[in-house]
């Protein structure tokens, strides 16, 4: 039986069109799904296990999805909670819920679904032979499996299948794929399974399928033969080449989708247009696989940071830059070693110059030349150590260099400018992604965990 | 002389996780998907990424007129060494090739 699912905005926090989304709850969705998260905001989140979007801005967005859920009552699911979908970003989205359903009134059953995986459990899969590495996968090994600050597993549809089949009004999944949240239900109904998958991935960022990507709200409705997609905004509209291009989108391969149970291949998929605002895609197929395995990622940490900036408004200086600070760097080595107890591989020291190499480093092919210097040059310095005392220390005994430090002995000491004071900044923890790789499951949900709860919670004596 | 960029409709990078690297050059044309897709070799992509021409992934798309090229990361996303997060920059040495 077809399914319609509305999908507001490719992450919570984003914005969306509201009119938009009146649009889509006036279709009448089955379910209302969204994302909440993705690595592509860095490893800080997984390793905090914290939102890179502001609360008020989430609660704001999920205040006009809580209503619009009431309006068509059906299920609404958001995936990856709070960017990094650690437990403790869904019980973040817990908490912002609950104010709501005060606020609106609301008496809500709601589904939480876990996807932490405690160290240890890893490292026991690791020795087990349970994981698999990916291309290009982090050396690892059991004792640094146990030192990783969160590691979580990226949930299926059958796992939001579970979740939804508890009944819950509102599902807050931890790390799922991208597209589970929205393929499970379709799945479920018996849709077609490659269609169910290839117009999850031509939704999951909301309105990026169409000519106006930033009106957020999608519809994809799914039936036994493929799917059809259309976006509410009134000035967004999909294209066979707005679709079928999105399938390029942060992808490596733009036909094959790797997922829990199986692959998503497009290759033999056909787009046409249906009116001149939706498109029809067929043709997709969905191949299972032998074994089921659910994707990894973790974060630990790596270092601790100090950052430092100077500008450089001088001309000479400007126009010899990059041996300036090959002569500093050099320099602060050695005074490093005179003046502490730390080894060349405790610390390192990367400078960032800014208007010469800052974003591509050695690959940058553009050399300044006379007639296009740069005005001035931003000296971007990011220190590393063991621990923040260390990389803290470090940024002072450098300071009266990055400040003063000639050219060459024969000139005069110059003096930069400090954009601020103090001219170290303590970033504190350097997180780094520490996992690709697949962990085989033998059920669906065995790496997972429902909590099901009722708001207002319901006390008892 | 012609840089890429002035040939093309568009190109842009991204992550494609934070492992890899995609780009996507967007022909426009026939004609252009053609020559982009000849003077765009292996070698050339080799030559702006530093990585071996074997380990770069290549997608010919004449339906959608797209050169996507595909590759692991120097650097993971976000660590010590990474300079750009998103992977969105190295796209400009790309538009900025010079495809004569």
């Amino acid at each position: 039986m077809p399914t319609r699912v509305l999908v507001p905005s490719g992450v919570l926090g984003l914005g969306f069109d509201v009119a938009a989304l009146e649009r889509g709850i006036a279709a009448r969705p089955d379910i209302i799904c969204i994302d909440g998260g993705s690595t592509d905001s860095g490893p800080y989140y997984l390793g905090t296990g914290t939102s890179k979007y502001a609360r008020d801005v989430c609660k704001a967005e999920w205040r006009h999805l809580m209503r619009a859920r009431a309006q068509a009552g059906v299920p609404l699911v958001i995936g990856s909670c709070g960017t990094c979908g650690t437990n403790s970003a869904v019980d973040w989205m817990y908490d912002i819920t609950t104010e709501l359903a005060g606020e609106l009134g609301q008496s809500l059953s709601v589904a939480r679904l876990y996807a932490d995986q405690p160290p240890s459990q890893i490292a026991e899969a690791f020795v087990a032979g349970r994981m698999t590495p990916l291309v290009p996968a982090p050396k690892i090994d059991d004792d640094s499996i146990r030192g990783f600050s969160n590691i979580v597993a990226l949930a299926g549809a059958e796992a939001i299948s579970v979740a939804l089949a508890s009944g819950a009004d509102i599902v807050l999944a931890g790390r799922t794929t991208d597209t589970a949240v929205i393929s499970a239900l379709p799945i479920q109904n018996g849709d077609n399974a490659g269609g169910a998958w290839h117009g999850a991935k031509i939704a999951e960022c909301g309105a990026f399928c169409s000519t106006n990507p930033g009106s957020g709200v999608i519809l994809v409705e799914f039936d036994e033969n493929g799917f059809t997609v259309e976006a509410m905004a009134e000035d967004a509209i999909c294209t066979p080449h707005s679709v079928s291009a999105h399938m390029l989108y942060e992808n490596v391969d733009p036909y094959i989708l790797y997922e829990p149970g199986g692959h998503l291949d497009v290759t033999a998929a056909t787009y046409s247009a249906q009116s001149n605002r939706r498109v029809r895609v067929e043709g997709s197929a969905w191949v299972p696989s032998d074994t089921y395995t659910v994707k990894l990622e973790a974060a630990h940490i790596a270092g601790y940071q100090t950052t430092m900036m100077a500008i450089i408004r001088d001309a000479h200086y400007v126009k010899n830059s990059l041996l300036w600070i090959e002569r500093l760097t050099r320099f602060l080595h050695d005074k490093i070693a005179d003046c502490t107890n730390l080894g060349i591989n405790d610390y390192t020291l990367e400078f960032r110059l800014i208007g010469v190499n800052a974003a591509l480093g050695r690959h940058e092919n553009r050399q300044p030349t006379s007639d296009s210097m740069p005005v001035e040059v931003g000296v971007l310095l990011i220190i590393t150590a063991s621990d923040q005392t260390i990389a803290t220390d470090l940024s002072k005994l450098i300071n009266p260099f990055l400040l003063h430090f000639p050219l060459s002995e024969q000139e005069d000491l110059p003096t930069f400018a400090f954009p601020y004071s103090p001219a170290h900044s303590d970033r504190g923890a350097l997180y780094e992604f520490a996992l690709n790789h697949v962990l085989t499951l033998d059920q669906p949900m065995d790496a997972f965990s429902l909590k099901l709860s009722q708001i207002p919670e319901v006390r008892h004596g | 002389m012609a840089n890429l960029g002035s040939l093309v409709t568009k190109i842009r990078s991204k992550n494609a996780g934070p492992f890899w690297i995609t780009v996507d050059i967007f022909c426009g044309s026939d004609a252009v998907f053609e020559k982009v897709c000849h003077r765009m070799t292996p070698a050339v992509v080799a030559s702006l990424t530093g990585l071996d021409a074997a380990a770069i992934r290549r997608f010919e798309m004449r339906d959608l007129l797209v050169l996507k090229l595909s590759f692991a990361r120097h650097h993971v996303q976000g660590s010590r060494f990474d300079r750009d997060m998103h992977g969105a920059q190295i796209a400009t040495l790309f538009a900025e090739w010079d495809i004569l």
